[in-house]
């Protein structure tokens, strides 16, 4: 569904992803993890061509993203993708954000956009808010307002880049029950995250990134109980043992 | 100075209309009007073009903004004064001679504010109406546009100041409007110029410092709107 | 159409237009620095903690902020004269009354604005800064001095370059009232030669040299002193 062949970007000098080689198959749930600058949301937003790279293929359904004949919008078209800033757009009504791509790229009528919507925001519990401007919405709820925007595109692949980093905590849990049942439902979903207990309980496979490589492609069991590589190993224990770390040198 | 209202207020307001062509403030009022509205669509483009990924198209909207940015209005005039005719082959009216030139003028400045109010919107809304599929021309109409010109308003309105303000030097063309029936009144009323130039220094300020009043009250109204979504 | 420079060149229309180049400089100059004094004093002034006063003080900028140049320029060389006294009158008369009276109206003009530009930066800095410098011991004057200025200067410097350029451009308004300054001879020259093109064309050559050297001075600036102070 998802391949990555080789991939290498460069910021400048940095090499922000370092030959990245790895695949996601129709219906699984990858969980992406890391430190921060180890290069997951670059690696995320190279796949629906938000950022560029210079080398290798990355391949959705079978297509080559970067290749420059191919037309991006109607790629792009087929790949949701939920940010961290769930970048709403707020001179519409909540159905209008939703209406939007299935109208415009889409071709469905408005009718039948609407109709999608709804049944989309009931999905995500949010159908009592429709015609709501997102300036009055919480985070939460703003949130699962852009994966109902994500969805209605009905796209065979779901990315999100840190959906919940910029969630009050108590907010959280209403944004990952809804990728929850998205992953029970079969959706191919990639999904960058801190949320190390929705990677245990609902990810197929875990990614370790750092600095621009992966050094883990475990199963979640494999990677919670004995994580092969040492910056792993280190990178759990500060996460789910905070209150033990020293004082880096 | 109160009679030199009473006497010459008509005079002040519209000029010899209707035994004339319509001046005073009116014309005024319908010169910045005009000239904005021309120059508006010109300026988005050009607001556009200044963000283009094409480097000559950037570099050429670049260099009209800096030129008519950097030379005095009165000159913009004498070359339009100069070049209209020859262009069109008869002799153009003076009011016409001085809209185009506020027209060229007002392009760059609105050029600018465009630029401005959609370099404000945050990244993410272009990048989350592109990764929906949208292309850039309908990104720019469906998402960017409606609320980078929301949020320009209150500049504009701040330029329509600027251009009601700048409109004051057409009368050396012989355009009629408000300062040119100041000067009309000044060559009857010999003895008190000094009134007859506060009561023209009146009525431009009566209107700009209104128009300011508004401008900041919608920009207080957008940031209230602003923070609500932050 | 046949253009022709050398023209310039010889007999006096060179020396004219020179005239105008210097005319326009020294105008410009001696505004700025006028314009410059009096809206530090301003600044100062608003902080005088008197109701009325402060009224009074609005007023003024708001005048000066919301009439055309061209008509402040008016007011004072066509108005102000009839309410002096008949000696100073005399004496003024004897002097350069154009050039005084257009430097006067430009240099107030100006003051309104500078004034508001440095207000707004000073502004501009978050309360919590003031906040945190009077925490570690710092007098007003030294908060001033140390904390608020710095910062709000490098704030301050875009608008201030973007109003050095309008008064640059201004000071061709002050051909209305008979100053040689740039646009005035460039007026009297095509009266005399019809040769239009070619005096505007070195007339605008000569503003956009001026303006492109403030720009990039200002960009410059906006370089070496960013406003977050990244370096």
């Amino acid at each position: 569904m998802l391949e990555f062949s080789n991939v290498e970007k460069w910021y400048g000098d940095y090499h922000a992803l370092d030959a990245i080689n790895a695949r996601v198959a129709a219906g699984e749930v990858v969980v992406v993890c890391g430190p921060s600058g180890s290069g997951k949301s670059t690696m995320i937003r190279t796949v629906n061509r938000l950022e560029p790279i210079q080398g290798g293929t990355i391949r959705v359904e079978g297509r080559d993203v970067h290749d420059r004949a191919c037309n991006v919008n109607a790629l792009r078209a087929r790949i949701g993708f939920v940010f961290q800033q769930f970048n709403l757009f707020p001179h519409l009504s909540v159905r209008e954000n939703v209406m939007l791509s299935p109208v415009k790229v889409g071709g469905l009528s408005r009718d039948a956009a609407s109709a999608l919507a709804a049944e989309l925001l009931e999905k995500v519990g949010l159908a009592h808010k429709i015609d709501a401007m997102p300036a009055n919405l919480s985070g939460g709820q703003q949130q699962r307002v852009a994966i109902a925007r994500a969805l209605a595109q009905r796209p065979p692949v779901l990315l999100f880049d840190e959906p919940t980093s910029a969630l009050d905590p108590e907010m959280v849990g209403e944004v990952l029950a809804v990728m929850k049942q998205l992953a029970k439902e079969g959706m191919t979903m990639l999904v960058v995250t801190h949320e190390m207990g929705f990677a245990r309980d609902v990810a197929d496979r875990i990614w370790f990134m750092d600095q621009g490589r992966i050094l883990e492609d475990t199963t979640p069991e494999a990677f919670f109980t004995a994580p092969a590589h040492p910056r792993a190993q280190r990178f759990l224990s500060d996460i789910l043992r905070p209150h033990e770390s020293t004082v880096p040198v | 100075m109160l009679d030199i209202l009473h006497q010459y207020g008509t005079m002040f307001l519209i000029g010899s209309w209707p035994n004339g062509p319509i001046g005073g403030f009116a014309g005024t009022l319908i010169l910045a009007g005009l000239g904005l509205g021309l120059s508006f669509p010109i300026a988005v483009v050009l607001g556009l073009a200044r963000l283009s990924v094409f480097e000559p198209v950037r570099w050429a909207a670049s260099a009209w903004v800096i030129v008519f940015r950097g030379i005095p209005l009165v000159m913009i005039i004498f070359w339009a004064y100069f070049i209209v005719p020859v262009l069109t082959g008869t002799t153009v009216p003076a009011f016409l001679t001085a809209l185009c030139a506020i027209v060229f003028y007002e392009s760059a400045f609105l050029a600018e504010i465009v630029r401005a109010g959609i370099q404000g919107l945050p990244r993410g809304q272009t990048e989350a109406s592109r990764a929906a599929g949208l292309s850039y021309v309908q990104t720019m109409r469906y998402v960017v546009l409606p609320q980078a010109l929301t949020n320009m308003l209150p500049s504009l309105v701040n330029q329509f100041v600027s251009t009601i303000k700048a409109t004051s030097i057409v009368y050396v063309i012989g355009v009629n409007e408000v300062t040119f029936a100041a000067q009309q009144v000044n060559s009857i009323e010999l003895t008190h110029a000094l009134q007859t130039y506060l009561v023209l220094a009146g009525f431009y300020f009566a209107a700009c410092y209104a128009l300011s009043q508004l401008a900041q009250l919608l920009e207080r109204r957008l940031t209230r709107r602003r923070l609500g979504l932050a | 159409m046949s253009f022709d420079f050398a023209f310039l060149t010889s007999g006096n229309y060179g020396a004219l237009i020179l005239g105008g180049v210097l005319m326009t400089f020294r105008l410009f100059a001696s505004a700025w620095v006028l314009g410059m004094l009096i809206a530090l004093v301003l600044v100062g002034l608003r902080g005088v903690p008197l109701k009325p006063f402060q009224w009074l003080l609005s007023l003024l900028i708001e005048y000066h902020r919301n009439v055309p140049t061209v008509v402040q320029i008016m007011v004072w060389y066509f108005g102000m004269p009839q309410i002096l006294p008949r000696e100073l009158r005399i004496w003024l008369n004897q002097g350069d009354t154009e050039f005084m009276f257009a430097m006067i109206a430009l240099a107030l003009n100006v003051s309104a604005f500078m004034a508001q530009d440095i207000l707004s930066g000073m502004r501009a800095i978050p309360s919590t800064q003031v906040e945190a410098a009077r925490s570690v011991g710092l007098s007003v004057l030294m908060t001033l001095r140390y904390v608020t200025l710095p910062q709000a200067i490098r704030i301050a410097v875009p608008p201030l370059v973007n109003r050095s350029l309008i008064l640059f451009k201004d000071t061709s308004l002050a051909m209305v009232i008979g100053v040689g300054e740039l646009t005035y001879q460039v007026r009297a020259i095509e009266n005399l030669t019809f040769r239009s093109f070619e005096v505007f064309a070195v007339a605008t050559g000569v503003y956009l040299s001026a303006a492109l050297i403030l720009m990039a001075t200002g960009a410059v600036f906006a370089r070496r002193f960013p406003a977050d102070f990244r370096r």
